[in-house]
């Protein structure tokens, strides 16, 4: 048994448009998922997750590149002998079937006996809470329904790798959320590796061991939630997961804190995080998420502190959104968690209130800019 | 299945009045083929019969050149409609699913021959056949009937399959079934009630067909070809009339659960 149980080994994807253009839509992506993983495709809209999904079910073909299942080539397989089953964003329920029809569909193809059918197709329902809806038509269903009819399918052939395809893109926020702990849940019951794409961070975030970011056709970086926000790799990582302030800046030297950068539009100096290989001289982006953004009457020991001054703020029950301006004329978003229940103004910042905005060197980081 | 429209909004009067002339105009000619099949006289109709009588009936039902050529008819329709059925499927589905240069060309020639005037599709069979020195025959007729029962499944199918998608499809190959299996258990019982409704109408376009046969027959008669024939030579002329009801209900009752297949499939 191989290591991974999925790879894209420098995988190409290119296609002809009507218009008699090329695109990439993957770009050169190499990817690695684990036994078991909830592995999770990250990006906006057109940046190749589904692409990528595709070349791994078999409905395309990788332009250059490899896609291998279990360390097995698969070349031109289709998708009928691939071992992983599809959830597909639109579900693709069969219509002219009922649900148990629709479940039972995959075993059939396999000629697995009909005693063991009816009982495979009552368990995976009951795991997915339609029993007693056999006979329903996909269109008597809810769309929740149909969403865990089309789960239900694809499950109960036991796949190696389970894809998903924004399963949950046409749910309401509420319906959503409930279905992604149900899925995650599941996912840690049945010990499938699922890989799943979305576009929603906040998702991928909550749901995933690893998340790989894509954007135009690229995979920009892997990693658990906690290193994708908290070290991002690039400008557009950053950006794209969560909210992050950004300066232009130019590395200066390595120091040991860190590296130093400076900030033209500040004038002055920065000691932060350097990210991948820079060199001084090099121009990079130097960014620091709002809730990491210490504001205080005061500069703090051991911090960068930036002189400043309220402009604006916004009260939201957790947290108060503070605008601040700081020299040289640039704006900065700073979250200040409301820790004290109190109803005093004093306790809350107001605009034009002068302050020091302290940005600690752990806080700060310096990124390739892209 | 339809309610009828609000109440009380009946047209005026002559707009029904023209409709009504319009419908008798279409199908007054119909009944006098009714009412003279059963007529007493020979070979000249006056106005109102002389008499009425079943005995055309057994009349006709006694002729061997009318059973030669109703089961002509009925052969060449099945055959055709079946080539059609096979060929049309094909076609649309290579069109629908595919997507390759040129594809609108395709589409557009595979149409062509529905809307060419009969006397041409006749012509160019009749210098095709000739020039591959194939003999006039049964297959010739089922050849120039084929070309436009093949329009006929086509379109139907093509139709029904670009509103089915691509999805269910991929579904299916996901699930572990191949082609074939694909095409029986997911696309077939989507496209049935189209293929029924192609493969009855062109069965019913083959049955009546009379320019394209004239052209591509040798020898045989197609039923609508005798009753030409008989029109021009009269003998027991009511029989004539009584095979024309024969066509009627062959060819109606195909275009009306066609119609309806079609109309049911699109609500
Ligand atoms: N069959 C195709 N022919 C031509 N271009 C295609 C085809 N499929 C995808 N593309 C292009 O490839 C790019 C990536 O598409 P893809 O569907 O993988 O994006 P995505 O990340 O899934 O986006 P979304 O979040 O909107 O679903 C897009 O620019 C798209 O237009
Ligand atoms: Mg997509």
């Amino acid at each position: 048994m191989s290591e991974f149980v999925i790879e894209l080994v420098d995988v190409v994807k290119r296609f002809a448009t009507p218009e008699g253009n090329e695109v990439t839509a993957v770009d050169h992506v190499s990817l690695q998922i684990r036994h078991g993983e909830f592995f999770s495709l990250l990006g906006p809209s057109g940046c190749g997750k589904t692409t990528s999904l595709r070349m791994i079910a078999g409905f395309e073909w990788p332009t250059s590149g490899e896609v291998l299942i279990d360390g097995k080539p698969m070349g031109r397989t289709p998708p009928f002998w691939r071992p992983v089953n599809t959830v597909f964003q639109s579900y693709a329920l069969f219509q002219h079937m009922t649900v148990f029809q629709n479940v039972a569909f995959g075993l059939e193809m396999d000629k697995t006996p009909a005693s063991e059918i009816k009982h495979r197709v009552g368990e995976a329902l009951e795991m997915v809470k339609l029993s007693g809806m056999e006979r329903r038509k996909p269109r008597q269903l809810s769309g929740g329904q149909q969403q865990r009819v089309a789960l239900a399918r694809a499950l109960v052939k036991r796949p190696k790798v389970l894809l998903l395809d924004e399963p949950l893109g046409a749910l309401d926020l509420k319906l959503r959320r409930e279905m992604q702990i149900e899925l995650k849940t599941l996912q840690e019951q049945v010990g499938i590796t699922f890989i799943y794409v979305t576009h929603d961070q906040e998702e991928a975030l909550t749901m995933s061991d690893r998340i790989t970011v894509m954007n135009r056709g690229k995979a920009l970086q892997t990693g658990s939630p906690v290193e994708i926000y908290e070290r991002p790799n690039c400008r557009f990582v950053a950006d794209f997961i969560g909210q992050a302030n950004f300066f232009a800046g130019k590395m200066l030297a390595f120091d040991d804190q860190g590296a130093r950068v400076a900030i033209p539009a500040l004038q002055t100096e920065l000691i932060g995080q350097p990210v991948g290989n820079l060199e001084p001289g090099q121009a990079v982006a130097v960014s620091i998420r709002p809730e990491k953004v210490r504001i205080a009457q005061e500069p703090a020991f051991g911090s960068n502190s930036v002189r400043g001054r309220v402009i604006h703020t916004t009260y939201i029950g957790s947290n108060t959104h503070v605008l601040l301006e700081l020299a040289g004329g640039v704006r900065i978003n700073a979250w200040e968690q409301n820790k004290i229940s109190t109803l005093d103004p004093k306790a809350y910042f107001l605009p034009g209130q002068e302050i020091w905005a302290n940005l600690f060197p752990e806080n700060v980081l310096i990124l390739p800019e892209d | 299945m339809k309610k009828s429209s609000t109440g009380g909004n009946t047209a005026p009067l002559p707009v029904a009045l023209g409709a009504w002339i319009a419908l008798l105009f279409l199908h007054v000619p119909v009944l006098i083929i009714l009412l003279y099949a059963f007529t007493t006289e020979e070979a000249t109709y006056s106005f109102p019969p002389p008499g009425l009588t079943l005995r055309w009936i057994g009349i006709t039902m006694g002729r061997t050149d009318f059973w030669q050529a109703l089961q002509l008819s009925l052969r060449v329709a099945g055959i055709a409609t079946l080539a059609a059925l096979v060929l049309g499927t094909l076609a649309a589905a290579a069109v629908a699913r595919s997507r390759f240069f040129g594809k609108e060309a395709v589409s557009f020639l595979l149409l062509l021959p529905l809307a060419l005037p009969g006397i041409v599709t006749g012509i160019a069979l009749r210098s095709a056949i000739s020039l591959g020195n194939i003999p006039f025959s049964f297959w010739t007729i089922v050849i120039g009937h084929a070309t436009f029962c093949v329009v006929v499944v086509y379109n139907n199918v093509v139709a029904r399959l670009r509103r089915f998608g691509n999805s269910q499809v991929e579904a299916s190959m996901d699930l572990g079934a191949n082609g074939w299996q694909t095409f029986r258990y997911v696309i077939f019982p989507n496209i049935a009630s189209a293929l029924l409704a192609g493969g009855m109408l062109a069965f019913a376009l083959s049955f009546d067909e009379v320019i394209v046969t004239t052209f591509t027959a040798g020898q045989q008669s197609t039923l609508p070809i005798w009753i030409f024939s008989q029109l021009v030579r009269p003998r027991d002329r009511p029989v004539t009339n009584v095979v024309a009801i024969v066509v009627i209900l062959i060819t109606f009752i195909p275009i009306v659960i066609a119609h309806r297949l079609t109309q049911e499939s699109n609500e």
